[in-house]
């Protein structure tokens, strides 16, 4: 178990270090734009599997977070803010809108909150559509570079891990877990469950904010309300739950997952993607609730028995 | 201002005998199997075109297509049912509902994206020849196509309300809401029951996908907004009853006038779904609670 994690880590710093160098050898701006949109769904779905994987809420309502951290960040930014710290209030007003949500939100269990929190988001995006109709424009369009939104992304989507990842293994995580498999009983052995899933909602939503505020800083232009439309919350969640809910690798599975077939399928058959990726959704919430990541493990473990079935095969000549 | 305020209260009765119509299949199906649905929007969607097709290649009236419409949908909900919903029947209440919840909404995706390829993004909708009359009672414009509208929408209340009451298979649907073990018990064979309520829904949903099309327009992305309606009818309301949708359709149709004549027509929506928000904090499992088919 150990030596697993140690050489998780190591081979996920090989892969941020390859990222990283990527720019060097790839000069073409589409293939960076594609990266850009994985590292993008890997925050939004690594940050919905906070609440909606270890936490067990089904948070239909994710699209608030990113739209309001976006929102925020860009506004301050076009009137002439530094982008760090319209960033820093745009994720500031995230978490409040979580704990102003959260409230209310985990008085609903269940489906309830599943649904209620839909309405919540459907709300603001609704309002902010009626408030604020017109398209954004980014004024400083001649000095754009694409790098630096790159590296904003990249850094995003390690820290959005390496936090899901420090959360899973403390004992917030287990508390998390608890209150996932019976509230009640985890209240009995005193586990605050509304504690534990504000908690969870303030972390999603932070980083649901922050991947906002960067999406405010890469897009030239778009409507304000457009980061508030629901697609930015089922995709997410269904990448989460393809990749593997409740697990920290499997969000990001699921995002790479999610791009890959979407590029594919464009080239060779058109528009089919989310057709697909909605049907596999369906079959992994009846068939297997474990995603990818479980399908993958349930592979590794058959094919080791059958390794060592076929080593032992000459009968009584098994050398150990 | 007297005949505005009339014309607006009207206006709301006919939008919320509409309201009425569309959240009837998704409560009918959550009432009976405990199925959340969440792509009854879609189905009505495809109710809509099924509608708009049989209008523009046949030239039918639009009234007429609703047979067609219901035929369509009825199959579309079988598939549907034999293919993913049969595979959820046997869990427990709260596994059942969070799971059709999702399956649903990756149904939501597939057909909705489906549209898109089959129809195009276009707005579309059906337009009679008589689309533009209207009878004027003491100051007050009555859409002749609205009206017909409530008839339809109450015609198929009323329907599906003796139908419940006075058949034989309508009364072994509501003996498997009150108590599905005694129900078995009793030789009623739950799964058909189940299979019928989904079919049921599935193509009261295209009957209102029928008066959405004639009424307003239709698009592939409709489908979730339709779905809320539907959703805080059903809170307003309260399950299971019949009458129950009908009083929510009316309250949410009147909210949402009223809304438009105080404040502007852009927060009609807002203001449905703050009242169901509100109502989910306050009675939580209130509304919801009663079970009476």
């Amino acid at each position: 178990m150990k030596r697993n994690a140690a050489a998780g880590i190591v081979l996920a710093a090989l892969v941020v270090a390859v990222l990283a160098c990527l720019p060097l050898v790839v000069k073409k701006d589409s293939t960076i734009n594609l990266l850009v949109l994985v590292l993008l769904y890997v925050v939004l779905a690594s940050s919905w599997n906070m609440i909606g994987g270890y936490a067990g809420q089904s948070n239909l309502g994710h699209a608030a977070f990113f739209g309001i951290g976006s929102l925020v960040t860009r506004l301050l930014w076009i009137q002439g803010w530094p982008f760090v710290a319209s960033l820093a209030v745009g994720v500031a007003s995230a978490i409040a809108l979580a704990l102003l949500i959260g409230f209310p939100a985990f008085k609903l269990r269940g489906v309830y909150f599943a649904i209620g929190t839909l309405a919540l988001a459907q709300i603001l995006n609704v309002t902010v559509g009626n408030l604020l109709p017109e398209m954004s424009y980014n004024p400083a369009l001649a000095d754009y570079q694409l790098l630096p939104r790159y590296y904003l992304f990249l850094a995003l989507a390690v820290l959005t891990i390496a936090a899901a990842y420090a959360v899973v293994h403390s004992r917030l995580g287990l508390g998390l877990m608890a209150v996932r498999g019976q509230e009640d009983a985890a209240e009995s052995l005193g586990v605050s469950a509304l504690k534990h899933k504000l908690i969870a909602l303030v972390f999603s939503a932070s980083f649901a904010g922050l991947a906002g505020g960067a999406f405010a800083y890469y897009h030239v232009s778009y409507y304000l309300n457009m980061p508030f439309h629901p697609t930015w919350t089922f995709d997410p969640m269904m990448m989460a739950y393809i990749g593997g809910a409740g697990t920290v690798i499997g969000p990001i599975v699921g995002s790479v997952f999610f791009v890959l077939i979407k590029e594919l399928l464009v080239l060779n058959v058109g528009e089919y993607h989310l057709v697909i990726f909605g049907a596999l959704f369906i079959l992994v919430v009846l068939f297997l609730p474990g995603g990818l990541v479980e399908a993958w493990d349930k592979t590794r473990r058959a094919l080791q028995r059958w390794m060592r079935s076929r080593h032992r095969s000459p009968v009584g000549t098994e050398v150990r | 201002m007297l005949e505005s305020v009339s014309q607006t209260l009207i206006l709301g009765v006919l939008v919320g005998a509409l309201y009425a119509l569309v959240a009837l299949g998704l409560s009918l199906v959550f009432g009976v199997t405990k199925f959340l649905n969440v792509a009854h929007g879609e189905l009505l969607m495809f109710g809509g075109y099924a509608s708009f097709w049989v209008f523009s290649l046949l030239g039918l009236d639009p009234f007429l297509t609703i047979p067609t419409t219901l035929i369509g949908l009825t199959l579309i909900g079988a598939i549907l049912y034999q293919l993913v919903f049969v595979r959820m029947v046997k869990l427990p209440e709260e596994a059942k509902i969070k799971n059709t919840l999702l399956v649903g909404f990756g149904l939501s995706v597939i057909l909705q994206n489906l549209a898109l390829r089959f129809w195009s993004a276009d707005d579309r909708g059906i337009t009679a020849s008589y689309s533009s009359m209207a009878f004027t009672v003491l100051g007050v414009r009555l859409p002749l196509v609205r009206l017909a509208s409530l008839l339809t929408a109450l015609v198929f209340l009323l329907a599906l309300h003796l139908f419940l009451r006075k058949t034989y298979t309508g009364k072994a649907i509501r003996a498997t809401v009150q108590d599905w073990e005694a129900a078995t018990l009793m030789g009623i064979d739950i799964h058909r029951v189940y299979f019928l309520a989904f079919v049921l829904g599935a193509a009261l949903a295209g009957v209102a996908g029928t008066l959405v099309a004639v009424n307003y327009s239709i698009e592939p992305s409709m489908g979730l907004n339709w779905t809320l309606k539907a959703l805080i009818v059903m809170v307003l309301g309260g399950l299971g009853s019949i009458t129950g949708t009908l009083v929510g359709g009316l309250l949410l149709g009147l909210t949402e006038s009223i809304t438009s004549l105080l404040l502007s027509s852009n927060y009609r929506e807002v203001v449905g779904l703050v009242l169901f928000v509100l109502i989910l904090i306050f009675r939580p499992q209130g509304l919801f609670g009663t079970k009476e088919g």
